[in-house]
């Protein structure tokens, strides 16, 4: 299963970008192979609207089945990950990548609902 | 005879200046009071009047024709807002990112996003005495304010008479709402507070109205607060003053109960009788 | 770090004063952005020094060629914004009216037009009189505000915070309920809605919570000019008290607000002690809330 996190830079180390349209980078992790993919987002910046939608479709792209984040997608973005099924996790704002993958397998993180 | 008012911030007294002097000039001519702050029309709490006329409005976006479709992706390139995502299995539209281009409707391929109508709000037009009073409410949500402010001020040349007059009240800023708002009006009114706030959105009203080439006057509301600042730089600058409204907190207390002013406090009907005078053909 | 937001809704309701008090009382424990790009008027109060400045592009703007135009009139017979006109022999772009689509220059059929960024206005840091940092931008006439130039003003604020290790960011919010807000709430930890007590303040702070609501923030309120309307302050405490909005003070109708405007300064410096008092109590309340609910 891939796993995809909103995250201010690109390692393990990094913490969470607590926003989701905007986020700087996407990280996902690879739960077979245990490989981490870094993209870099800092692009979307050049966004004016629809920042959102943009970066749930490059996860959908990346075919990750789980979005961990911040504070959670907009309506837009929360529409297109919900079509696309992609589940979406909320709450892991200060943590780091790593902290934030570890509260995930101990469900520590809430599934966020439109 | 159209007017418009306007300011660069928000909270300098636009809506009381246009509920205000629609009312005053009532008494001798037909008037057409419109709230085009679509986003947040708050000029109707002032105006009582029966409705008499509603209707929904819509835009156009592209609606998905999934038999045809064949996920080429050609509508999600075309748009330059964000608002079409090709999900390899579903088109998604996002009613309110689109502007309404027709780009990806017409460049399909297979025709397969058709435009069709989409509701971004309603208009309502009262009537009370001689005053109509027409505004538009944006549907929460919908982001794009300029396609209903262009629909509003269609309907109301639709009614207007040869001797209405017709007074805007326009959405806040110095971004593209105000311009629609504005460009086609016979006589800008920028209304601003001699503060130091006060002068410098003034300015950048000004800047706006210099880029689309409009003539403009000022009016300056809550005079003796604040300093002379703004008065010297429309004196510097050849702008003409045409009335100053005093400070008055019974003001502030009758706007937060939607009350008007002009037929309880001497000053007030005062300035706009300097209003009026300015007003060609009064 | 934690990211302090204050927004209205409706203009003139103080926002940006209270704004510059609390820049004021965090003093060089935070960094300040002016997210109110329509009407930034936060640099009136802390004079900065706008000492890095650089130009801020955002949408697009058709431009033609008229070396490679071959006068077929597609782009003008397409363009939906009535944007393109033709004078003479010659077709050009009104720059007010591009939305910056980019239909016209996908289907010229010679590439006569292409897109380009549109200056949007200018972006600055700087050095206040109270020796915070500002970050603060600056729209050019009928430039349209946006989440993106949002984002990167509070984006600055937040790396410059964490690089100088600082406690908080205090943004001073978009005004309305459109894109420009949403992009001020976006990863804030704590808001403060001022509002006015008249019917379209209440109206206009019960549409802003409903944002604030969705982004799942901890809320709360300051009352100005309460003593306006007795009735309506009654109707917005009843609304705070129903959504367990954090109630931090009362303030009164005073000329204070705009005195310390005209000089240039914050409430807080104009000798008003009983404004002063409830400023600065309101500071603490803040503090307190956003420190003491790490989620």
């Amino acid at each position: 299963m891939k796993i995809a996190f909103t995250a201010t830079g690109p390692k393990w180390s990094s913490r969470i970008d607590p926003r989701f349209g905007r986020t700087e980078y996407l990280l996902i992790y690879d739960t077979d192979s245990e490989e981490l993919v870094v993209h870099d987002n800092r692009d979307i910046e050049n966004e004016a609207h629809g920042a959102g939608p943009k970066t749930a479709k490059l996860i959908y792209d990346t075919g990750a089945e789980v979005i961990i984040t911040g504070n959670g997608p907009g309506e837009n973005a929360a529409l297109a990950l919900e079509k696309a099924g992609v589940r979406i996790y909320t709450g892991a704002d200060r943590m780091k990548v790593k902290e934030a993958l570890e509260a995930f397998n101990n469900k520590q993180l809430k599934e966020f609902k439109k | 005879m159209k007017i418009a008012i306007a300011s660069g911030k928000g909270g300098t007294g636009k809506t009381t200046l246009a509920t205000n002097l629609a009312a005053y000039l009532s008494d001798k001519r037909d008037i057409i009071l419109a709230d085009l702050d679509v986003e947040e029309p708050n000029s109707g709490l002032f105006i009582r009047a029966g409705k008499i006329f509603e209707e929904i409005k819509y835009k156009m976006i592209p609606g998905w024709v999934e038999e045809d479709c064949t996920f080429c992706g050609i509508c999600q390139n075309v748009c330059n807002f964000n608002a079409i995502l090709n999900l390899g299995n579903q088109i998604l539209v996002y009613p309110e990112l689109c502007h309404s281009c027709y780009a990806c409707s017409e460049l399909c391929p297979k025709g397969a996003l058709p435009m069709k109508h989409q509701r971004m709000g309603v208009l309502s037009h009262y009537r009370n005495g001689n005053i109509n009073f027409v505004e538009s409410h944006l549907d929460i949500g919908q982001e794009q304010s300029v396609p209903l402010i262009e629909q509003t001020l269609k309907y109301i040349d639709s009614i207007c008479r040869k001797d209405s007059i017709v007074i805007l009240d326009s959405p806040p800023g110095t971004s593209c709402p105000v311009i629609e708002a504005t460009k086609d009006a016979d006589m800008v009114i920028l209304v601003t507070e001699p503060t130091p706030f006060g002068l410098h959105d003034l300015k950048l009203a000004v800047e706006t109205m210099m880029t689309i080439g409009k003539d403009f006057v000022v009016v300056v509301n809550r005079y003796g607060t604040g300093n002379a600042d703004v008065e010297e730089y429309c004196r510097g600058n050849n702008i003409r003053i045409i009335a100053s409204i005093p400070d008055s907190r019974q003001v502030a207390e009758l706007y937060s109960r939607g009350e008007l002013a002009y037929d309880k406090i001497d000053d007030f009907r005062r300035s706009l009788d300097r209003i009026k005078e300015a007003i060609p053909g009064n | 770090m934690k990211e302090i937001v204050v927004i209205s809704g409706k203009g003139g309701t103080g926002k940006t004063s209270l704004a510059a008090s609390l820049a004021f009382l965090s003093g060089d424990e935070a960094i300040i952005a002016d997210c109110d790009v329509d009407a930034a008027d936060m640099h009136l109060l802390l004079s900065p020094d706008f000492a890095h400045k650089e130009d801020f592009f955002s949408g697009q703007q058709a431009i033609i060629d008229k070396q490679v135009c071959t006068l077929c009139g597609l782009c003008m017979e397409k363009c939906r914004f009535n944007a393109i006109e033709t004078k003479g022999s010659e077709y050009f772009v009104k720059p007010i009216d591009c939305e910056g689509c980019g239909y016209c220059a996908r289907i010229c059929p010679v590439e006569a037009i292409s897109m380009t960024d549109q200056c949007a206005g200018e972006f600055y840091i700087s050095k206040t009189r109270i020796n915070n940092t500002l970050v603060h931008a600056r729209l050019a006439p009928g430039a349209e505000n946006s989440g993106k130039l949002v984002a990167k003003v509070k984006k600055e604020a937040r790396n410059l915070a964490e690089e100088e290790n600082k406690k908080y960011v205090i943004a001073d919010g978009s005004p309305g309920i459109g894109c420009p807000v949403i992009s001020s709430l976006s990863g804030a930890d704590f808001v403060l809605m001022v509002t006015e007590p008249s019917l379209s303040g209440l109206h206009d702070l019960k549409r802003v919570y409903q944002l604030v609501r969705k982004f799942d923030i901890n809320a709360s309120c300051i009352i100005n000019k309460y003593d306006i309307n007795p009735e309506i302050t009654g109707r917005i405490m009843d609304f705070i008290q129903s959504e367990s909005i954090v109630h931090l003070c009362n303030i009164p109708y005073s000329k204070v607000f705009t005195e310390a405007i005209t000089a240039g300064l914050t409430v807080l410096e104009n000798g008003h002690t009983e404004i002063e008092e409830l400023i600065r109590d309101a500071w603490e309340k803040i503090k307190k809330n956003v420190n003491d609910k790490n989620k």
